[in-house]
């Protein structure tokens, strides 16, 4: 489908909008165009008129990235407990069923096995709309389980992130999810199976701090915030107000902390391509020179 | 020395000036005061002990950023010799916030590595408050290679209240050095021991506190975030930092009983601040005696006793 075609539909659509039930029609927060909300869905939530990249789930995610019916979803029954009794303005117990029942998920995290483009992969998703995706015990269990999978299968791990950092309402324990992914990654870095990391808006915190800035690649969706400090906490430590840009994806990788800026449709693709690059079957390992003199000796024989 | 009192210390700052005065007084005046004298001696320790052993979790935080508690180079000043300071990250620059290099802890070289903060307003800009920019952790980073390839034990003392959230450190990859961090400090072949001796904040704290033993001072906090930004964050209000603290459970006992540290360290009766000398002396023995046991250990065993052990953290069902 051309771009043309992509913009044309929701604009023409406007004038019967009165007549559409709620929740059908949805407002770009970019462009502020009116789209229809299934042509929004079928388009990964990406805005056919300005190319503005809402947020999208992690199941929506994991359609985007792993080849139709063969996800096979793993450590799905692992719950949160609440090892402090925490309890701010609410109770964590009643944050976690709140977010449960808005996501239709256990946790902040999903994971499993699938094929991408036909090549076996583990994966694992953070989904924001879970208390803003933050890294608790369980999401760290899942990650670490997702590259342990990844040790064992010797298949790429990939995890997209995108998340505001560790969990506060599982204090001690949330922090440690980001030296236990980390170090989960040694070991798979010294076996040499490649792992992808993906960042999509925004990555801060305990995440970024963590495994989301340790990929072999690290590919960013555009326009996502990327860091450690969040932009506020940095106003306000600086007392200066920070230049347009700062810490979104074309900044990191103008700084030299991300390989890409790839757009959604797109990324499936380039991930499977880095993949063959990285562990692909085609023989990379024959010296220039002997592939040189075969096709040397295939001419002169023929 | 004139030093800076904490709100729960102040009775008893009260009282020790009063026993200042009134010793002076009879020095001055050669007036049998002993008696008085005696009593209000006593009456300090009992008070000292009293609030000492009833703190709350945030006279704990504030008592583990007091001012004048020993920080890294003096640890490094009373338990060690022939210390000799290595600098920069080879990358950048040379961030003070984060010192470190060999020196002799009882018969054995170490590599030490610490987060120093300041004592005044000079000494902290200097260092930054103690607030790492990621040149700190890749200097950190790259002294730990240096102890690893020289077969060195590595000791680290953690007291930051985070990493630098400035506009520098995150054009220089603030998160990446942190990560980096952790993924280095997890596969190093040589015995690591990390010890909170103040203030444990965050992944800046935990960012040189991946070790085979980790420690807690007594009045030392370690949390995912200060009581004051988790209050303004969950509570809207800094005044609830009082709840947070509470609700965080970051005090070195809490820990302890997560599993997340394996000992803590006493400190002398009012806080490490009261006598560094004798801090110091507890922290060198706890530090020899760990040492020792990891000694015997092969770098492989270190390796995978490290990993083991950061691999159980967590609570689901
Ligand atoms: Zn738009």
């Amino acid at each position: 489908m051309s771009w043309f075609s992509k913009v044309k539909k929701p604009l023409e659509a406007i004038t019967s909008r009165d007549k559409i039930p709620e929740g059908i029609w949805k407002k770009c927060d970019e462009c502020k165009a009116i789209i229809y909300g299934q042509e929004l869905d079928n388009n990964f939530q990406v805005c056919p008129k300005c190319g503005h990249h809402h947020r999208l789930s992690a199941r929506e995610r994991i359609r985007l990235l792993i080849d139709e019916g063969t996800f096979q979803e793993k450590d799905g029954e692992l719950a949160p407990n609440d090892p402090l009794k925490f309890r701010d303005s609410k109770k964590y117990k009643d944050r976690i069923a709140e977010s449960k029942k808005k996501t239709g998920l256990n946790e902040s995290a999903i994971s499993g096995s699938g094929l991408m483009c036909n090549r076996p992969v583990e994966i694992a998703v953070l989904d924001f709309d879970f208390i803003g995706g933050t890294l608790g015990s369980v999401a760290g269990e899942k990650i670490t389980r997702t590259i342990e999978r990844s040790i064992r299968s010797r298949h790429p791990a990939i995890i997209v992130s995108s998340s505001g950092g560790a969990r506060m309402q599982e204090g001690i324990f949330s922090l440690m999810q980001m030296a236990k992914t980390s170090s989960a990654l040694g070991e798979l870095d010294e076996l040499k199976i490649p792992f992808i990391s993906l960042l999509a808006h925004p990555v801060t915190g305990g995440v970024s701090a963590s495994f989301a800035m340790l990929g072999d690649v690290i590919i960013a969706e555009p326009k996502a915030l990327i860091g450690f400090a969040g932009p506020r906490v940095i106003e306000e430590t600086i007392r200066e107000q920070l230049p347009e840009g700062f810490q979104r994806s074309e900044f990191m990788m103008d700084h030299g902390f991300v390989d890409m800026v790839v757009p959604r449709l797109e990324l499936k693709e380039t991930m499977a391509k880095l993949l063959d690059h990285m562990c692909g079957a085609i023989a990379c390992l024959l010296p220039l020179e002997s592939k040189e003199d075969s096709t040397d000796s295939a001419k002169s024989g023929a | 020395m004139k030093q800076s009192v904490i709100e729960f210390e102040r009775p008893i700052a009260e009282l020790e000036s009063k026993l200042e005065e009134l010793t002076e007084l009879a020095r001055r005046d050669k007036v049998d005061f002993s008696s008085e004298i005696s009593n209000i001696k006593r009456k300090v320790k009992k008070m000292r002990r009293d609030i000492f052993l009833n703190l709350a979790p945030l006279q704990r935080a504030q008592l583990a950023r007091h001012p004048m508690r020993p920080h890294t180079l003096d640890y490094i000043d009373h338990m060690t010799t022939d210390f000799l300071e290595m600098r920069g990250d080879r990358l950048f620059g040379n961030d003070k916030s984060i010192v470190g290099g060999f020196c002799n802890l009882e018969s054995r070289t170490v590599m030490i590595i610490g987060q120093q903060k300041g004592r005044d307003t000079k000494e902290n800009l200097a260092r930054n408050f103690g607030m790492a920019n990621p040149e700190g952790y890749r200097k950190a980073q790259r002294l730990m290679k240096l102890a690893e390839k020289f077969n060195r034990p590595i000791i680290t003392l953690i007291d930051t209240k985070g990493a630098f959230p400035g506009k520098g450190a995150e054009e220089r990859g603030q998160a990446e050095a942190i990560a980096r961090s952790l993924l280095e400090m997890s596969r190093l072949t040589v015995p690591v021991v990390c010890v909170v001796i103040g203030e444990g904040g965050s992944g800046g704290a935990l960012a040189i506190g991946v070790g085979n033993r980790v420690l807690m001072m007594e009045y030392s906090v370690y949390s995912v975030i200060s009581p004051e930004g988790c209050a303004a964050i969950l509570w809207k209000s800094a005044d609830k930092a009082p709840e947070a603290a509470k609700a965080l459970r970051m005090t070195a006992p809490d820990l302890l009983e997560f599993g997340i540290v394996d000992e803590v360290v006493k400190e002398p009766l009012g806080g490490a601040h009261k006598d560094f000398k004798a801090a110091a002396s507890i922290l060198r023995r706890a530090l020899r005696r760990n040492l020792d046991e990891l000694a015997r250990m092969s770098p492989q065993e270190l390796v995978r006793q490290r990993r083991k052990k950061f691999r159980k953290m967590g609570s689901f069902v």
